[in-house]
């Protein structure tokens, strides 16, 4: 199998007046991979990620999203990838097929192809027959794949996940890492913040970020054995403790 | 007396919704006792109840030997409450908001400091930070302070560690741990399973109702079918295989590996694994292990909705 990256950054950093939330980060994502951005409230991650979706410019370095550059093509990258965020991704007070056709609009599809994605999508969760209820008669589970299926709507090559599955059953949970599993394998990109640990369990690969670096970056297994920790959350512990030491 | 909450019967629901389906517990003196589930279970409900904020529609619950209805507010002398959403004052600074509420108790902050230390020692150098401006864990660790602070004999803690990253939810348990040798009572919501294994006693919440009530190694130790880790190279295509191989299979993503449940008597591993080997999926290793608190919840979801079928 080819390895195309779909995410290269390097030597990426921003800082805020005296602040540097981001410093100096380089990683890379390949295509198809389920990559988990982890680190604490205020380690960096949400600057960091606003910097890869092209909503905010670097102070210095370099990234390539789904081979744009950030500085000169950030509405081509904006086209181009999906964001899924567990609590605002969709309007209660809609039922679900205009939550579909309004993000199907805002992604700039055309009517004909609206109507055969929706129609597509509806088919893949199930949903035909409810598609006129609202929203917010929906179970959870239910809510979060519409989330995602929406998110992707215009075939992004990479969708960002921001804490997907916090708060449900662990059914529902393994429903939706069931449906990461199948889209990753089809080759869509798939990059995980989350500060719960047993989501970062589900990733590839792992990155984990202290005070605007990144302190740690392998697969779960290589973390865990390198910090001879039994899940992630340990090794969450352990790197920050060095660093408080 | 050794129980300090009883709740018999308990339903509570909202216009057509039924929150808490006809629950029934008891909590011990000094024991932590866990209400895990994920959003939606009825676990907020019931903490309200407890706490005498809300009414049952039907069913008892004692708190102390206090009555939830009729006797609120000797309950609220009593209890510790910290509710899920954070609701102190923003605009009152640390120290202010942990006095105010060692005020309303009649209590100082010294007289109870002991309790609160370990976790207010961390808050210490922003005590003159307005409460709003903390982060998520500080906050967290003032609501908690604050709740502590009148030394109650129940504390009710609605869902403390969400959002909260893993330091501070590792202090945080420790804390817990600690009151016990105070002789206060814990009851905690929490939608982490892997919290369950810290709480002496637990009750897995989902729809309203309790699938199970006991210590996490009793459940762990009922779990009867057999557990196999399975590890492959590519998650998705083994889940496919193993699917194909049989549809009712048990079969689930865990963490880096798969999960496959089969009934205590099933021999059938050595015909799935060969099955497997013929699949051209690479190397899948399959290992008999233990079950966590997070495969027993599965495997009891999966009953109850089979049985409802």
């Amino acid at each position: 199998m080819k390895h195309v990256k779909s995410i290269t950054v390097e030597n990426l950093t921003k800082i805020f007046g005296n602040f540097t939330a981001v410093d100096n980060i380089s990683f890379d994502v390949e295509q198809g991979e389920i990559f988990g951005f982890l680190g604490a409230n205020g380690a960096g991650k949400t600057t960091a990620m606003k910097m890869l979706c092209g909503l905010l410019m670097p102070t210095s370095g370099t990234a390539r999203i789904a081979g744009f550059d950030i500085y000169k093509e950030s509405e081509k990258i904006k086209r181009n990838i999906g964001y899924m965020s567990q609590r605002f991704s969709l309007y209660e007070d809609l039922s679900i097929i205009e939550n579909i056709d309004f993000y199907a609009g805002i992604y700039g599809l055309e009517k004909k192809e609206i109507r055969n994605r929706t129609n597509e999508m509806l088919e893949k969760l199930n949903m035909k027959s409810i598609k006129n209820e609202m929203l917010s008669s929906l179970p959870l589970g239910w809510k979060q794949k519409l989330a995602f299926s929406t998110a992707i709507i215009h075939k992004p090559e990479i969708v960002f996940l921001d804490e997907p599955t916090g708060g449900v059953d662990p059914i529902t949970r393994r429903g939706f890492w069931e449906l990461i599993y199948e889209y990753a394998y089809s080759g869509m990109t798939i990059f995980v913040t989350t500060h719960y640990m047993d989501e970062a369990e589900y990733c590839n690969r792992i990155s984990m970020m202290t005070e605007g670096r990144i302190a740690a970056l392998g697969t779960p297994a290589k973390l865990k054995s390198d910090y001879n920790a039994i899940d992630m959350n340990e090794v969450f512990i352990k790197i920050a403790e060095v660093k408080r030491k | 007396m050794n129980t300090v909450v009883e709740v018999e019967n308990i339903t509570k629901t909202y216009n057509t919704t039924c929150a808490v389906d006809n629950i029934n517990l008891s909590v011990i003196k000094g024991e932590i006792f866990g209400l895990v589930g994920p959003d939606g279970s009825g676990k907020t409900t019931l903490i309200r109840m407890i706490a005498s904020l809300i009414k049952q529609n039907s069913g008892k619950i004692k708190v102390l030997g206090f009555d939830n209805v009729k006797d609120y507010k000797s309950i609220r002398k009593v209890i510790g409450y910290m509710p899920g959403k954070f609701s102190l004052y923003q605009d009152l600074t640390v120290e202010e908001n942990l006095t105010l509420f060692a005020t309303i108790y009649d209590s100082d902050i010294r007289t109870n400091y002991h309790l609160i230390e370990d976790i207010y020692s961390h808050l210490e150098p922003f005590k003159d930070r307005q409460a709003g401006k903390l982060s998520g864990g500080m906050k967290q660790k003032l609501a908690l302070s604050c709740s502590l602070i009148h030394k109650p004999e129940l504390l009710l803690l609605d869902e403390p560690t969400t959002g909260v990253d893993p330091v501070s939810r590792r202090d945080l348990w420790k804390m817990l741990k600690k009151l016990i040798n105070f002789g206060i009572t814990t009851i905690v919501s929490t939608p982490y399973m892997d919290e369950a294994a810290l709480c002496d006693r637990i009750a897995l919440f989902q729809n309203g109702r309790i699938l199970e009530s006991n210590s996490p190694n009793e459940i762990i130790g009922k779990y009867e079918n057999l557990l196999y880790k399975v590890k492959s190279y590519n998650n998705y295509l083994t889940l496919q295989a193993l699917r194909r191989f049989s549809n009712d299979s048990l079969v689930y993503p865990f963490g880096e590996s798969l999960h496959l449940v089969l009934e205590k008597n099933d021999s059938g591993i050595d015909l799935i694994q060969e099955y497997i080997k013929k699949q051209n999926i690479g190397l899948v290793s399959f290992e008999l292990i233990q079950p966590t608190i997070e495969d027993a919840f599965i495997l009891l979801m999966q009953t109850k909705n089979s049985e409802i079928l």
